[in-house]
């Protein structure tokens, strides 16, 4: 397999450019409508019902400033999930224009970088957006924080990217993505922390929520726009993402690269 | 341009067996010609071809292509050659435009460079017209035309055409043909696949015919024409007897020595002959009767049921 060339990977951002040139409009609306109606439903009117007690809500002083960071971190899992799944299907299988660009000096490294990239970058994107959103419910208690936890959304964001760009590429077909979606993702959404404290679990639920990567993010999230950093959970937290970051980039090269070639 | 000797590939299939596409070819393409691989289905030729353009890699034997090995310099062969490929790979949701205009940029050439080259590519396939048209609105000839344009972007030294012409109905292959021989008079080397015979006929300077991952014949058309076959060919058609059934395999052995071969037919005789008319004429002094009797000259299509047989492979 050729090397990653940077350079030459990024050749494709004109591609993803004219892609995403496509699509903008209607994933710009919905990434900032969807956030408002998140923190209206989830934020303001379920959290109407919730007593802020900071002990119990892991030094939040209401709900609404607990589930809005836990929120963030668990769209950009959400994202990430739209991106890389059925995309990537696609460019195998049914357009198959990864066949296509195999066929320049573009090899599989250079084009698993690219495409993560471009994840990133919406990642951010919608990240963002978020937090503009956020911004005008109070919910910021320290500046510096919000804008780490920003920083750190790309992170989160690559944890799931690269794992599930690998499971996609050992993927014969989409009907395995039903059971990512329905026994993966909508679980972690659920109880890795977003909306609960993870302490309200049983003990080993809780301890298995606390292996998921979406619990790692959205701690990290919540520790950073809360302003209450533990400096080392907060490593622990980035140590887990970027390990699984690196390991699912290396694994989705090789696997697309298998699965191109042979 | 390309040198392959002894070249293989072999798959690994289901319980650890491997499965051997290409089992040892030999073939030399040189600059400026066109070149064909014959053969039916499951004989090796779409891998030989993803192993010539520098994508699969090659499991035994030497390949050299512009004189380098792509197991060193995948990158810059690839940069130098064209593919067309069997399935169309092209970007179903962008417009014709952008399809080019984004995989002259994977080439990294410059964007002005580009947009100046597409233009240009578009006229040659005839799809100027339809440049800001989605792809997936496209007809299938199209979709061939601009797939060939978009071989064509980085302009390659050297252009590999997997079946390019299957699939489109008369017209469209014409006009592909068309765009084809001009590249060729343009000094563009050719190598493509195909399983139709008027298109490696009407193509191809020299040919070789696969079968089972091997090469069975090579040569130009005419001289496969030659030495595989006769010049003419005699097609007998009896009425049927009373339903006889094996008629006509009873007439054979009666004809057997008016020509160089005999083939018995579901429907039909087949005699090979240098002179066709003359042997229709033997036929009908030995009292037989033909209801319809037709000579026509030898096609590379007899070559190629000759060589590969006509059992279906599927």
């Amino acid at each position: 397999m050729q090397r990653l060339d940077v350079r030459r990977a990024a050749r494709m951002s004109d591609y993803w450019a004219v892609a995403y040139r496509r699509t903008w409009r209607g994933s710009a609306i919905s990434s900032f409508v969807v956030p408002l109606l998140y923190i209206l439903a989830m934020g303001v009117l379920l959290g109407g019902f919730v007593k802020g007690d900071p002990d119990k809500l892991e030094g939040a002083t209401s709900y609404l400033s607990f589930v809005a960071p836990g929120m963030l971190a668990a769209q950009s899992m959400t994202t990430v999930f739209g991106e890389v799944t059925y995309p990537v299907m696609g460019m195998i299988k049914w357009h198959r224009s990864f066949y296509g660009m195999i066929a320049t000096p573009l090899g599989v490294p250079d084009i698993v970088f690219a495409h993560l990239g471009f994840v990133v970058f919406r990642v951010t994107l919608v990240s963002a957006v978020f937090l503009a959103v956020m911004a005008p419910f109070g919910v910021f208690e320290s500046v510096p924080g919000v804008l780490v936890a920003f920083l750190v959304q790309p992170l989160i964001g690559l944890a799931f990217a690269a794992p599930l760009y690998a499971l996609t590429a050992a993927l014969r077909n989409e009907s395995g993505f039903a059971l990512v979606f329905r026994l993966g993702m909508i679980p972690m959404f659920l109880f890795s922390g977003a909306f609960f404290p993870v302490s309200n679990l049983d003990r080993w639920m809780e301890v298995l929520a606390k292996f998921t990567p979406l619990w790692h993010g959205v701690d990290l999230t919540r520790m950073l726009v809360l302003g209450r950093v533990d400096a080392s959970l907060a490593l622990v937290h980035v140590a887990y993402l970027g390990a699984l970051a690196l390991l699912g980039w290396v694994l989705a090269t090789r696997l697309l690269h298998r699965r191109l070639t042979d | 341009m390309i040198e392959a000797s002894g070249l293989r590939k072999s798959f690994a299939a289901k319980a650890g067996a491997e499965v051997e596409a290409v089992r040892g070819i030999d073939v030399v393409v040189r600059r400026g010609e066109a070149f064909g691989f014959l053969g039916p289905n499951g004989a090796g030729k779409s891998s030989t071809m993803r192993m010539v353009a520098a994508v699969s890699p090659v499991s035994g034997g030497t390949l050299r292509i512009l004189g380098l090995d792509p197991a060193v310099d995948g990158p810059k062969i690839r940069a130098r050659i064209g593919v067309c490929p069997q399935e169309d790979t092209l970007d179903t949701e962008l417009n014709v435009r952008d399809n080019l205009y984004i995989y002259g940029r994977y080439f990294g050439l410059p964007r002005a460079e580009v947009r100046q080259r597409v233009d240009e590519l578009l006229e040659f396939v005839q799809l100027t017209e339809k440049a800001s048209a989605k792809v997936e609105d496209l007809s299938g000839g199209m979709k061939r035309r601009l797939s060939i344009a978009r071989s064509l972007i980085n302009r390659p030294e050297v252009l590999l055409l997997d079946e390019p012409t299957t699939g489109l109905d008369p017209q469209a292959r014409h006009v592909v043909w068309d765009r084809l021989f001009r590249l060729k008079q343009q000094g563009v080397t050719l190598v493509l696949t195909t399983h139709y015979m008027d298109e490696a006929e009407q193509l191809c300077d020299r040919l070789v015919v696969m079968d089972k991952g091997l090469i069975v014949a090579e040569g130009s058309p005419l001289e496969l024409i030659r030495t595989y076959s006769t010049r003419e060919v005699a097609e007998l058609r009896f009425a049927p007897a009373d339903g006889h059934s094996g008629e006509l395999e009873a007439i054979a052995p009666k004809v057997q020595d008016l020509a160089e071969r005999v083939e018995v037919l579901p429907d039909r005789l087949l005699l090979y002959s240098a002179d066709g008319e003359e042997t229709v004429a033997k036929v009908h002094e030995r009292g037989l009767d033909p209801a319809v009797s037709l000579v026509r000259r030898s096609t590379l299509e007899d070559v190629f049921l000759r060589l590969t047989g006509r059992t279906l492979v599927d």
